[in-house]
């Protein structure tokens, strides 16, 4: 791809940012590793080998029978009878940490919540699950949902900036008024109301946060949209017989998307925040999912222990900042007075 | 010249700071100016003219520019290179002034006409908030702002461009400088202000014995104002002389070329009985204005109000007038890009008040080319694709035959068809504004409207514009509406001329009749000012 010298421009102004470039790399790779997450704590083992077999039990369930066992049931790697079968006859490697999200530490010295140790190095939450475990997990989820939410509300959010905008008029003052109405609704209530009526799913959260969501970017949108359809191109477009989808698409859309971008990463930031929220009030997502909000609930329900809230605050603390800090550099990038102030006094 | 001179710039240069190196602007620059003399700049745009100017003051956006070793500007003889900010603050809006060429910018818009002025009379001359104010007054009668006690607490938006720079001047003559900069003092200006403004400012600095540097583009100005004649070509002067030697006896090649670049050569002669294609009778653009409660309708503007025009295959009626005068309203309301009323007939049948889809094939037979090439083109778009557009839209022909229809109408206008994959900023004004002509022609229209399309060209690339256009209107018998403000141009394209004030059509005829014998007091105004740079009485003009 031949990148434009506004492009480049663009990439070098992002560069110049170093706090911003650096975050982003950093959450970047945070982000890769906790996609792996199975592969970074997990209560099974990676790769075992027994009886001159492979068995990936990552990917595949086998029951304890294959091992030698008793059961038919999933084998229970972390029982010791079991790891005694299999290393009898080959040997298994096993993930850094040898917990997963729901695996719950029957061998704790004290009672849940227990302190950090070697074995769980941030301790276990009330029901004896590992943090660290739980923390990837949740960090993971936090990001998914996050960016499916930012990407659902950015879509319909153009669309509906992009018609308002272009058309104007009528069609622009009542959608404006509906908007207006649809935002004084109290979300935090409805989704309490919504999340009792159906069981909250990782979808179903989506959709009912996407209801309100999607209103960030309109008025941006809208804002450009206003502006670039009196331009002489986009008359020139009207003026070739170009019909309005296309005028919208190809030739207003482009310049809408600068601001988009730049906001994209701060509702990012909101997205996270509203799944933390409603985690911690207990209407997230279901009960045993891996959530930062939960984690933080636990940390106030359980002050003597306070490996939980401390975890929680620094990690949501670093991931939200994180961002912020690309979003500055993101809105860096797009600005066009950085660097060409100096080029366009030289005119005349 | 005096053996002192007021000012002096020695081997001036000038370079930016850019990602990977400097860009020199200025090229070692040198001249001087004495007391009560008139100096121009002449130049195209990107010859470094205006950063000259600024460099003066110092008013370069330092560090990003900076003046490598040599460079000297003494002012009374005092060095201002590199000189401290209490110096250039004792010079700067004092002994030396400038106004700027776009005074709606350049006044602050939430600041009332008084406290912008006093703000000078403040800072250089302590004066008392009385004594100001008489001294704010009398520089307003000076420059000639009408009523001036009730203009004391306007604001800049409840003036006219020609107030507004007026105000700007009085601003700048408010500590009697010694210098006077003025850059493109009147671009911005229609051509009847224009004219009442330089004659101001030549009276004001005869009065006070001023020096003054004129920055222009413009050679019509310099020849009435200007003693002598910098000429300015990509950063350096390539030729100095006084006005009268510089005019007859061009000695550098540049200044020979942008000499006989003035739009010239005569409107081709087609048939009077020509087929008409966009004829269009009483057409009229209406703005309501709404008031009260109900926002009723009280009143309109009048944007277009009853115009009749006829234009025949092969010909070019022109139309002019001053901004605000409705015609590139008029040019949309034609190619039904604006609502308006009245019918219009395109090839003999009334296209008024069809629907968007119904006009859709008609699109390809009437075509536009607008002002400015920098707006007009979707920055994001290959200049292929920009072309290409209109023959995706209309489904002409196949993508090979497309690809070479775009490259025949590149090479049609003077572009080299391999360009058209670069993007529209990589192209200069002229280029681009090919483009934009090559994007309507290669529809093969009938019609098209040429609303200003010269304007924000330099004058050399005007004229080859014009010549363009020409060429290709007798190669495809073409019918032009030719919308602009310089009469000059409009002489050498059009055949038909209608002179256009405040929506209605004051005059028009043949474009000979017109030029020679107006019979009109407004064109009569408009001729004056615009050919000879002449100013006329307020009354036949808005001020």
């Amino acid at each position: 791809m031949k990148l434009t010298p506004i492009t480049r421009r663009r990439l070098a102004n992002f560069r110049a940012n170093r706090r911003g470039f650096w975050s982003f790399w950093i959450f970047l790779v945070l982000f890769l590793l906790s996609l792996g997450a199975e592969f970074i704590a997990n209560d099974k083992p990676l790769v075992i080998r027994y009886d001159q077999t492979l068995y990936w039990p990552v990917f595949n369930a086998y029951p304890e029978t294959t091992f030698g066992g008793e059961f038919e049931t999933e084998t229970d790697y972390r029982d010791p009878f079991v790891r005694d079968l299999i290393e009898a006859k080959g040997w298994m490697v096993w993930a850094p940490i040898r917990y997963s999200y729901r695996t719950i530490n029957y061998n704790l010295p004290v009672p849940a919540p227990a302190p950090p140790s070697a074995d769980n190095w941030l301790g276990t939450d009330d029901q004896g699950r590992d943090v660290v475990a739980r923390l990837i997990y949740g960090f993971r989820i936090s990001v998914l949902f996050g960016l499916a939410l930012t990407g659902f509300s950015s879509v319909i959010g153009v669309m509906a900036g992009a018609v308002q905008g272009y058309f104007g008029g009528l069609t622009d003052l009542l959608f404006q008024r509906f908007i207006e109405i649809w935002q004084g609704l109290p979300t935090l209530f409805l989704l309490i109301i919504l999340a009792s009526v159906v069981t909250p799913t990782f979808w179903w959260l989506l959709g009912l946060l996407l209801l309100f969501s999607w209103t960030s970017l309109v008025h941006v949108v809208r804002a450009e949209f206003l502006r670039a359809r009196n331009l002489d191109y986009v008359r020139a477009a009207r003026a070739l017989g170009a019909n309005d989808v296309t005028i919208m698409v190809r030739h207003v859309l482009p310049n809408a998307m600068v601001a988009t971008l730049t906001f994209m990463p701060f509702i990012l930031n909101g997205s996270i925040t509203t799944l933390t929220a409603l985690d911690f009030l207990g209407f997230g997502l279901p009960p045993g999912s891996p959530s930062l909000g939960e984690l933080l609930a636990q940390g106030k329900a359980n002050l003597q222990a306070p490996w939980l809230g401390l975890t929680a605050f620094f990690v949501l603390a670093l991931m939200l900042s994180l961002l912020i800090f690309i979003g500055e550099a993101v809105r860096d990038a797009f600005d066009p007075r950085k660097t060409t102030a100096a080029l366009s006094n030289q005119q005349g | 010249m005096t053996a002192a001179p007021l000012l002096s710039v020695t081997d001036l240069r000038v370079a930016f700071r850019a990602s990977g190196g400097t860009v020199p602007a200025v090229k070692g620059v040198s001249f001087a100016i004495a007391k009560g003399e008139t100096l121009a700049l002449v130049g195209e745009s990107g010859s470094g003219k205006s950063v000259t100017a600024l460099s003066i003051l110092q008013l370069l956006p330092y560090p990003m520019a900076c003046h490598p070793a040599g460079s000297s500007i003494r002012f009374n003889g005092v060095e201002m290179v590199g000189a401290d900010e209490r110096t250039l603050r004792g010079v700067r809006g004092n002994r030396v002034a400038m106004i700027f060429q776009e005074p709606m910018t350049s006044l602050n818009p939430l600041h009332s006409i008084e406290r912008q002025i006093n703000e000078t009379l403040f800072l250089h001359k302590g004066l008392s908030t009385s004594a100001a104010r008489a001294r704010t007054l009398e520089l307003l009668r000076l420059v000639g702002l009408p009523d001036p006690e009730k203009r004391l607490s306007a604001y800049p938006h409840e003036l006219s461009g020609g107030q507004r720079q007026r105000v700007m001047i009085a601003m700048a003559l408010a500590n009697e400088p010694d210098l006077l900069i003025a850059d493109e003092p009147t671009t911005a200006l229609d051509v009847t202000i224009q004219a009442q403004i330089l004659e101001l400012l030549k009276d004001l600095q005869r009065r006070f014995g001023m020096a003054l540097l004129l920055i222009t583009h413009d050679l019509g100005v310099v020849r009435k104002m200007a003693d002598r004649v910098c000429v300015m070509n990509g950063g350096e002067i390539v030729e100095q002389a006084a006005v009268a030697d510089l005019f007859i006896r061009p000695q550098h090649p540049y200044t020979q070329k942008l000499l006989s670049a003035e739009p010239r050569g005569n409107p081709l002669t087609p048939p009077d009985n020509a087929a008409e294609v966009m004829a269009a009778d009483q057409v009229k653009v209406h703005f309501p204005i709404k008031k009260g409660l109900l926002r009723r309708t009280v009143d309109h503007v009048r944007a277009v109000d009853g115009v009749s025009v006829s234009v025949r295959q092969g010909h070019t009626v022109g139309v002019v007038g001053e901004s605000g005068s409705g015609k590139t309203t008029l040019g949309l309301a034609l190619l039904r890009l604006h609502a308006s009323a009245g019918a219009i007939r395109f090839d003999g049948t009334d296209i008024q008040g069809w629907s968007a889809k119904r006009l859709r094939p008609l699109r390809r037979q009437m075509q536009v080319v607008f002002q400015d090439p920098y707006g007009s083109l979707s920055p994001r778009l290959s200049v292929g694709q920009i072309i290409g557009e209109g023959l995706s839209i209309h489904k002409m022909g196949d993508q090979a035959e497309r690809d070479r229809m775009v490259a025949r109408a590149l090479g049609e206008v003077g572009l080299d068809p391999a360009c058209r994959d670069r993007y529209p900023h990589e192209f200069s004004g002229g280029q681009r504004q090919r483009v934009a002509i090559a994007r309507a022609l290669v529809l093969k229209p009938k019609f098209i409207v040429l609303d200003e399309p010269t304007s924000a060209l330099d004058m050399s690339v005007q004229a080859q514009i014009v010549d363009l256009l020409r060429d290709i209107q007798a190669r495809h018998n073409l019918a032009y509406l030719f919308i602009s403000h310089d009469l000059r141009v409009v002489r050498a394209l059009s055949s038909h001329v209608m002179v256009m004030k405040d929506g209605k059509v004051v005059e028009q005829g043949p474009t000979q009749r017109i030029f020679e014998e107006p019979r009109e007091d407004y064109t009569r105004a408009l001729l004056a000012a615009a050919l000879n740079l002449e100013a006329v009485k307020p009354q036949a003009v808005r001020g």
